[in-house]
C-alpha cells in the first residue's frame, strides 16, 4: 500500500506543499508563475483551488520585492515559501535573501527568526544559454545564516521541503527540472529528511564519490557501469549543501582513501572546493591519491547543443575520473 | 520628541570621546515624523526602520536603556551588541527591525502587511525610508504590489533633502516625491514633517484607510536633519565635509518641531513653561540613566561570537 506508492520528484514537492499548507495555516506559497505549469511544472498543481489566492500568490515580475515580502511575512510569524522558477532570477533577490533574511536573526541578537523557504528551480539545457541555466548553491552556501538543501530523489524532495518549511531559519531549497520526472516510492504521510544529513546511496570500498542534486543520479549511473568492471564506488548524496554532513564524507574517505567530488556548479570557490578543502584539512592522511573534482568549467552556459554537450558533466566523466585514480 | 532629541544629542559626546564607535545616524530635527506616525499606531502594528532609526524605535515604544546599550554595543542592548545603532528591534511593541541597506526594509514591511491581509488581523505596517530610497527600484516594486493587493501599508518618506552627501536636486529631476505614488493609484500627500500634529493627522487618516482595507497610503514628510548623514558632524560648508550652507541649517532650526509643539502646548494652555521645564528635566534624567545603564552593562563575550547565526 502506501509505502510502495510511487511519485515523481515534482509531485513529491507538490505533496509536501499540500500537506504543509493543510497542516499549518501560516504556510503560504508566493512567486511568479505559481498557478502556471509553464513556470513551476506540476509542483503547485491543485494548491490554488484548494487554498485560494490568499495563500497561493502569483506575483508580478518583481523578484526583489516579492522575496522581501516573504521575508517580512516570516518576521511576522508566517511560514512563506517563495518560489523562483529559474534560479537565475534570484540575483534580483539577493538583498532580501542575504542582507536581510540571512542576517536578521544574528544582527538582532536572536530576537526574531526568519523562517522562510527560498525555493529556486534549476532549469537548464535545451540551448537556453547563460541566463537560463545557472545554479547558485555555492554562492548561497557561503553566506552565514542560510541553510541550503538540494534533493536528488523524490523521497528527499518531499522530506526536505517539509523540513525546510518547519525550519526556524531561512532555507534555500534548490531543485532541478532534470529530476522532475524521476519516480520512486514516496511515503504518503508527512515526514522530514533532516537538514544537514547526507546519505550513502551506494556503499562501496574503492572510491568515494560525493555529489548533490542531479549529479547524484549521474553518479549512480556511473556506479552501475563501474560495478560491472568490478569497481565499487561509494556514492554519497549530500542532500544538504550547508551545513555539510562532514562526518559522513570523512568516514567514507577514511575507508576508501580516494575522493571524486561531483558538482553541477562552477569550479572556483564552489561546493567542490569546499568538500575538497574539508578532506584536505581533516582526512589528508587517508588520501592515497589527490582529490579529483568534476564541475562545470568556469564558463557561462552556452546555447548551442554542441557546446552544451561539452559544458555539462555526465556519468561518462565520473567513470573516467574514477578509473583515473585506481 | 523631546525624549528622542535629548537621547540623540547625548550621543554626541561619547562619539567624540571615542566611547561609541558604531556608526550613528542621528535623528535630531526629524522627530515629528516618527512621533506623529507612531502615535497613530498600536503596539500590534508593525514598523520597519532604516539606518536612521533611533527615533522610530523610541517612538514605537522601544526601551531607551536597551537602545543606548545597543549603541554602546553591550550585551544588554536590544540586539545584544550584535547590531549596533543601525539594527534596533523591539518585537513586543511591533518594532520589527531596522537596516541600513537603502530601501532594503520596504519589502519587509510589505510582507508584514501581506501577513496582516492573509490573517485578517487588522494590523498595519509602516515603512520609514528617506528621499535617497526613492532611487532604489524595489520601492516601486513594493508600491505596485501593495496597490495591486490593497495592502495595509503606509509608505512614509522622510524627505530631509539629502541622500548622504547628495542634495536632492542632484538626485532627482522631479523633486515632488509624493508624486511617485500616484501612477500606482496610491493615495499620496506631502506634509510638513516638522509639524507633529499634521503628521499625526496624516498618520491617523492613513491607518484608518489601511484598517478598512483601502490601503496603501503614501506620505511624504518634509523635514531636515540637524546633524550630517552620520555622526555628530553637521556637514556645514567650509568644514571638511563641506555640504550644507549654514543659513540652510539655521532656517530649519527656526522650524524646529519641538520648539513649535512646545509653543502650541503653551498657547493652548495645555502645559505651562514650568511644566515644560519639568518634562525636560525628567527626560534628561531618563537619558542619563540610560547612559549609566549602558556603561555599566557587560560587553558581549567572545565565546558567544557565533551564538545567533541560527535560531
Amino acid at each position: 500500500m502506501s509505502s510502495h506508492r510511487k511519485l515523481s520528484y515534482s509531485l513529491a514537492i507538490n505533496e509536501a506543499l499540500h500537506q504543509m499548507m493543510a497542516e499549518d495555516p501560516s504556510v503560504f506559497l508566493i512567486g511568479q508563475g505559481v498557478k502556471s505549469p509553464w513556470y513551476v511544472g506540476d509542483t503547485a498543481q491543485g494548491l490554488l483551488e484548494r487554498f485560494g489566492t490568499d495563500r497561493v500568490i502569483d506575483t508580478p515580475v518583481s523578484e526583489n520585492a516579492m522575496t522581501g515580502a516573504a521575508v517580512g511575512a516570516a518576521l511576522t510569524g508566517m511560514r512563506p515559501v517563495v518560489v523562483h522558477p529559474r534560479v537565475d532570477f534570484m540575483f534580483y533577490a539577493f538583498d532580501p535573501i542575504i542582507n536581510e533574511a540571512a542576517n536578521w536573526y544574528y544582527m538582532n541578537g536572536g530576537k526574531l527568526p526568519a523562517p522562510v523557504v527560498f525555493w529556486g528551480i534549476i532549469n537548464r539545457g535545451g540551448e537556453q544559454a547563460a541566463q537560463h541555466s545557472q545554479s547558485l548553491h555555492g554562492m548561497f552556501a557561503q553566506v552565514p545564516g542560510l541553510k541550503v538543501v538540494m534533493p536528488a530523489t523524490p523521497y528527499d524532495a518531499k522530506g526536505l521541503m517539509i523540513a525546510a518549511i518547519r525550519e526556524p531559519n531561512p532555507v534555500v531549497f534548490i531543485d532541478d527540472r532534470w529530476l522532475y520526472k524521476l519516480e520512486e516510492p514516496v511515503p504518503e504521510e508527512i515526514y522530514e529528511v533532516e537538514i544537514g544529513k547526507g546519505n550513502v546511496l551506494r556503499p562501496g570500498t574503492d572510491v568515494t564519490v560525493v555529489a548533490s542534486s542531479f549529479m547524484v543520479q549521474e553518479s549512480l549511473k556511473a556506479s552501475e557501469m563501474l560495478v560491472k568492471e568490478g569497481i565499487n564506488i561509494e556514492v554519497i548524496d549530500l542532500r544538504t549543501v550547508k551545513p555539510l554532513d562532514e562526518n559522513l564524507i570523512l568516514a567514507s574517505v577514511q575507508k576508501t582513501g580516494r575522493l571524486v567530488v561531483v558538482d553541477g556548479g562552477w569550479r572556483t570557490c564552489g561546493l567542490s572546493a569546499e568538500v575538497s578543502a574539508l578532506v584536505s584539512e581533516r582526512a589528508f592522511g587517508a588520501l592515497k591519491v589527490p582529490v579529483v573534482r568534476i564541475t562545470l568549467p568556469d564558463c557561462p552556459a552556452p546555447a548551442s547543443a554542441t557546446l552544451e554537450k561539452a559544458y555539462y558533466r555526465t556519468s561518462v566523466d565520473i567513470i573516467r575520473a574514477v578509473k583515473g585514480i585506481i | 520628541m523631546l525624549r528622542i532629541r535629548l537621547c540623540e544629542e547625548a550621543f554626541v559626546e561619547p562619539i567624540l570621546a571615542g566611547e561609541v564607535h558604531c556608526p550613528c545616524h542621528l535623528y535630531s530635527g526629524e522627530e515629528a515624523v516618527a512621533v506623529g506616525v507612531c502615535a497613530a499606531l498600536t503596539d500590534r502594528d508593525y514598523v520597519f526602520g532604516n539606518h536612521r532609526s533611533h527615533g522610530h524605535y523610541l517612538a514605537k515604544g522601544g526601551s531607551m536603556q536597551e537602545m543606548v546599550a545597543e549603541v554602546f554595543c553591550r550585551e544588554t542592548g536590544c540586539s545584544r551588541g550584535r547590531g549596533g545603532s543601525m539594527h534596533l528591534i523591539a518585537p513586543d511593541v511591533g518594532m520589527l527591525g531596522s537596516a541600513p541597506i537603502v530601501a532594503g526594509t520596504i519589502s519587509l514591511a510589505l510582507g508584514a502587511a501581506l501577513s496582516s491581509t492573509i490573517r485578517r488581523d487588522g494590523r498595519v505596517a509602516v515603512t520609514f525610508f528617506g528621499d535617497g530610497a526613492t532611487g532604489e527600484g524595489v520601492l516601486y516594486e513594493c508600491m505596485s504590489f501593495a496597490a495591486l493587493k490593497k495592502l495595509p501599508i503606509i509608505f512614509v518618506c522622510e524627505n530631509n533633502y539629502y541622500a548622504t552627501h547628495m542634495p536632492i536636486r542632484e538626485c532627482r529631476v522631479e523633486r515632488e516625491i509624493h508624486e511617485i505614488a500616484r501612477p500606482f493609484g496610491i493615495e499620496s500627500r506631502q506634509i510638513d514633517g516638522n509639524d507633529v500634529l499634521a503628521v499625526y493627522d496624516a498618520g491617523l487618516h492613513a491607518v484608518e484607510k489601511c484598517r478598512s482595507g483601502n490601503g496603501p497610503v503614501f506620505i511624504e514628510c518634509l523635514t531636515y536633519r540637524y546633524r550630517g548623514h552620520v555622526g555628530p558632524d553637521d556637514n556645514v560648508q567650509g568644514s571638511h565635509t563641506d555640504i550644507r550652507p549654514r543659513e540652510e541649517i539655521d532656517l530649519w532650526r527656526e522650524k524646529d518641531p519641538i520648539k513649535r509643539f512646545e509653543g502650541y502646548l503653551s498657547d493652548q494652555r495645555i502645559m505651562t513653561q514650568e511644566d515644560l521645564k519639568m518634562a525636560r528635566a525628567e527626560v534628561t534624567r531618563e537619558v542619563t540613566d540610560a547612559h549609566d545603564f549602558a556603561r555599566r552593562s557587560p560587553l558581549p563575550r567572545a565565546e558567544e561570537l557565533e551564538k545567533y547565526v541560527f535560531a
